[in-house]
């Protein structure tokens, strides 16, 4: 559904809109949710320096202990949490993650964000936005909203994590 | 391993890498303002410690807290035990109070196995130190505290480290869990210990071992010295205190003759001047004190990949659920 060159436009805007809505980079954290999201908060933080000319800081949060489903599967691997240094206290936070779909990571980002600090405000960027909210949660940037059917996919790859750039749909009627 | 961990044995080099790498995930809490995860919220552990111990009982009730689980603390002492109940009546009022994991110390051999697999509880048994056969989660917070010291400048891993553990190997479960699980990771383990005190049978074991600790501390990459446990002791093992401290003994001369990157370490509780004098002890080399610390992650580890899901992360036959693919977010 996306190549290289359609990722790589939504992050440029993705960015400038991150810029405009704050009023600059002051304050800011990126915070990736691995694994995906975390390459992605990196790329944004890239072009944030390239705009501002000075880089803001970005990190990445695990929220696997905080998923509403834990119980439900296996216990799950661990990811990296990584809180660049000066912490997210009377911070802006952007929480960064792949693919927005039933809003429980996000939830689940946020319970995790409390026990770190205390943020001034709270924003969240998805590359994609597929629809069917399970709770009241929105996304302030997205990179491309997918209307999609509960069966199918959205497959997000990213090089660094795989070996392309790529936004695929799969399953009935992709 | 199934729900339980009784050896060290029962952690294949996956189980026992992947408890490594949450390991260092939980050890990030401790820099945190609030050291807590909700991971095992309404989840409940029973500590039940027959043998004296301070370390490990703390470590495991602070491991179990930082993971929002109720812990319910049983010793000997001042239990219905002193009273004459038997270890499968003291188990099933445990398991009709209703527990999810229970944390057993027990100066008898066999006793955790005995808990898990006798069907007297539900509950995921680990073994915390059973007589002299295994203390587990003890080799485990050992390997790691190691794989962080040796690891990074090997790849990663500890394939090929050259590990010496000294003293008291007969009376020693931490002997025993180390060198199981050391093997399992690919280091290669010798064991010094005076003739009296290599247990029966050791030529089973998957280590080289030794009767001259100086031969052997030049090559080391890492020395872990025991404590002579006299409480266990019946009879003589070596003449005097005095000439085993001489002969088997750590300190600043031996030292001395370490490699560089070389770190020392000791399970605890120390006799300082017995196995290891104070300067050795308290040295740049001694990484004693941080044992301790990653106890406490090593442990949250463990609790966490048996009681944070539906079923045990460690061990089981189903494949561990892979991180999220971008689909569920």
């Amino acid at each position: 559904m996306l190549d290289s060159g359609d990722i790589s436009r939504a992050l440029s805007r993705i960015s400038h809109e991150i810029l405009e809505r704050n009023k600059g980079a002051e304050g800011l954290v990126l915070l990736g949710i691995p694994s995906r999201g975390v390459p992605l908060a990196e790329r944004i933080a890239e072009r944030i320096a390239a705009v501002e000319g000075h880089g803001v800081p970005s990190g990445s949060l695990d929220v696997t202990m905080y998923r509403d489903d834990l119980r439900l599967k296996p216990a799950r691997t661990l990811l990296p949490t990584q809180i660049p240094d000066g912490g997210i206290d009377d911070k802006t936070v952007v929480l960064v993650d792949d693919v927005l779909f039933s809003g429980r990571t996000i939830r689940a980002a946020l319970d995790a964000l409390n026990d770190v600090g205390r943020p001034r405000a709270v924003q969240l960027a998805v590359l994609v936005d597929r629809g069917h909210r399970e709770l009241p949660i929105r996304a302030d940037f997205v990179g491309k909203n997918l209307p999609t059917s509960l069966v199918q996919r959205v497959r997000v790859h990213l090089t660094g994590v795989d070996d392309e750039d790529a936004v695929i749909i799969e399953g009935a009627g992709a | 391993m199934k729900k339980h961990l009784l050896s060290a044995a029962d952690l294949t080099r996956e189980d026992a890498e992947l408890i490594l790498a949450t390991t260092d995930e939980m050890r990030s809490l401790a820099d945190r303002p609030i050291k807590k995860l909700p991971a095992l919220r309404g989840r409940t552990v029973v500590n039940l410690f027959f043998e004296d111990s301070t370390r490990t009982r703390i470590s495991f009730e602070a491991a179990a807290k930082r993971l929002s689980a109720d812990v319910i603390n049983f010793s000997a002492k001042g239990s219905s035990l002193s009273k004459g109940e038997s270890l499968k009546d003291t188990a099933l009022t445990l398991e009709a109070m209703g527990c999810d994991a229970v944390v057993c110390r027990h100066g008898a051999s066999g006793a955790p196995h005995r808990l898990a697999n006798s069907g007297w509880v539900r509950a995921s048994v680990v073994n915390a130190g059973d007589g002299t056969h295994e203390h587990p989660t003890q080799a485990l917070l050992d390997a790691f505290t190691m794989w962080r010291h040796l690891g990074p400048r090997n790849g990663g891993t500890l394939d090929g480290q050259r590990i010496a553990i000294v003293g008291d190997v007969l009376h020693s479960r931490v002997a025993r869990s180390n060198a199981l699980l050391l093997h399992t990771l690919g280091a290669e383990v010798t064991l010094v210990a005076p003739p009296t005190l290599l247990p029966v049978g050791i030529e089973s074991w998957p280590v080289e071992t030794s009767y001259d600790l100086d031969g052997v501390l030049s090559k080391a990459d890492a020395v872990m010295m025991l404590r002579v446990q006299r409480e266990r002791m019946n009879g003589g093992f070596f003449p005097t205190p005095r000439e085993y401290s001489r002969r088997y003994g750590l300190d600043g001369r031996r030292m001395a003759a370490l490699q560089d990157h070389t770190i020392v370490m000791h399970p605890g509780p120390m006799v300082r001047g017995m196995e290891i004098t104070a300067d050795v002890a308290d040295s740049d080399r001694s990484v004693i004190v941080e044992q301790v610390s990653n106890g406490v992650a090593v442990r949250m580890a463990v609790l966490y990949l048996l009681l944070g899901g539906s079923e045990p992360a460690v061990g089981t036959t189903s494949e561990p659920a892979t991180a999220n693919e971008g689909t569920d977010a």
